[in-house]
């Protein structure tokens, strides 16, 4: 039984076709690469799974539960798509991590939220912190507890969005370029978590430019076009052999290098 | 006339500014708050009425505003104005409040889009991502336009003299016409104290929120 399905996503901006009927699914613990050129509308296509954008038309189904069908969605019923969006977590390009407040309150601000905790019930805020004090052990930045983002470096920043994201348990796990606004040198460490995410079983869709981690990590790529799923398959299938001219192409300019 | 009495009768009209100041503060704070959510309205109709609004009160001068409003109820509703305070009160909230907002405005659509869809990933609502997420970074950035505008303010209430609020510069006045023409320099040190406490307390602020960037 597949966890995610994705089925015929359309969006547009303005005349723009961006996403041309997408459809892909995705098994349990796999991690799904997203690969392809700027505006090919692979970050559209993960913006679309959160919600952050509203595609015209597709369903979207998170273990048998059709989450959205954009061709019947209408404004009313966002509160209901609040909920939903919590079978997904989204890390950024950029982080954005919440400046004014420590990596702590970073980690539990939303959790508190959305449990509604008071502020004088001390064993429920106690647990929630020792939550986000396993995560960030996890992501080894328990020493960062009571840092500030603006302390930290760029990798840290990032592995403390990853467990941010955490917090809430989601189904499945996106990234959008999570290593894009790095340094080179601050690539691994990101990198490396998500690897760790990945033997740990975590669901995950990546979409990245960095073509030997998504080979080496990935269950599945998929190559992306122009709006279209190109080609997709076994990360040594796209790699190794591509079949598509426009995948040949793609990969003899972005491995160059 | 002894420098102590001329002192009490300043300190006496200082007071009048020091309320008509705090009072403004405290009711165009907020207000502005409003008007500027009105004028980021999605709903076309209410932020053109908001932007229009804005247009009139920044585009007139306070003075003016302070004769409409201690005018214009008598003259047009038959109910006159039976405070004087109470009017230039209401001229200088809603003439503020425009100001204000534009300052919110800038603050609030300076805030990175990343901070509002980080939210919405994280299932908060807008509400939430509102006040607990945006309104701090606002604060921090908005505080020198917001403390600028501030100490402006605390000048402008000698405006009220013009609807003949007793305030300071109207007691001072008084002493000229007499041919006391000091006091009327001698007022300069009230602002000039006040102001001075206002910079201390904003630089204090300004302080307070320098433990993060961004």
């Amino acid at each position: 039984m597949s966890i995610l399905k994705v089925e015929n996503i359309k969006k547009s901006f303005g005349n723009v076709e961006v996403l041309k009927d997408i459809s892909f699914s995705l098994e349990k613990g796999e991690v799904l690469s997203i690969i392809g050129s700027s505006g090919s509308g692979k970050t559209t296509l993960l913006r679309c799974l959160n919600f952050l954008e509203f595609a015209e038309n597709g369903k979207i189904i998170v273990d048998d539960e059709e989450l959205v069908d954009f061709a019947l969605h209408d404004k009313q019923n966002d509160e209901a798509l609040r909920q939903k969006r919590l079978n997904f977590g989204l890390v950024f390009q950029s982080f954005n991590l919440f400046p004014q407040y420590n990596i702590l309150k970073n980690l539990t601000l939303a959790v508190e939220l959305l449990e509604g905790v008071k502020k004088k019930d001390k064993e429920k805020l106690q647990e929630i912190n020792n939550r986000a004090m396993d995560l960030l052990k996890r992501v080894g930045l328990e020493d960062k507890v009571y840092a500030y983002p603006c302390e930290l470096s760029g990798g840290q920043q990032q592995r403390v969005a990853i467990a941010r994201a955490l917090m809430l348990s989601p189904k499945i796990l996106c990234f959008d370029e999570p290593t894009s606004a790095l340094d080179p040198e601050l690539t691994g460490e990101v990198l490396r978590v998500i690897r760790e995410l990945r033997d740990g079983n975590t669901t995950m869709i990546i979409v990245t430019h960095e073509m030997n981690f998504a080979k080496n990590v990935s269950d599945k790529v998929i190559f992306m076009a122009d709006g279209i799923i190109e080609e997709v398959g076994a990360p040594a299938q796209i790699f190794d052999n591509p079949k598509s001219p426009r995948l040949k192409e793609f990969l003899s300019s972005s491995l160059k290098d | 006339m002894s420098f102590v009495q001329v002192s009490l009768a300043l300190l006496e009209g200082f007071l009048q500014n020091c309320y008509l100041f705090g009072a403004t503060l405290l009711l165009a704070l907020p207000l502005g708050l409003v008007i500027s959510l009105g004028s980021m309205s999605k709903f076309k109709p209410l932020k053109f009425i908001t932007k229009a609004f804005v247009w009139v009160i920044r585009g007139t001068p306070l003075m003016l505003q302070l004769f409409v409003v201690f005018y214009v109820p008598g003259l047009v509703f038959n109910t006159p104005m039976k405070s004087r305070m109470t009017a230039a009160l209401i001229a200088f909230v809603i003439n503020y409040a425009a100001y204000f907002s534009e300052i919110y405005r800038g603050g609030i659509e300076s805030i990175p889009k990343g901070q509002y869809e980080a939210g919405q990933v994280l299932g908060m609502t807008k509400t939430q991502i509102f006040f607990k997420v945006v309104l701090m970074q606002v604060v921090k950035r908005i505080l020198p336009p917001m403390s600028n505008e501030i100490i402006t303010l605390v000048k402008d209430t000698s405006l009220a003299r013009v609807i003949a609020v007793s305030e300071i510069l109207m007691e001072a006045t008084d002493f000229s016409s007499q041919g006391l023409i000091w006091p009327l320099f001698y007022t300069a040190l009230f602002f000039l104290a006040f102001c001075g406490g206002l910079t201390l307390l904003f630089n204090y602020i300004e302080k307070k929120f320098d433990y993060y960037r961004g």
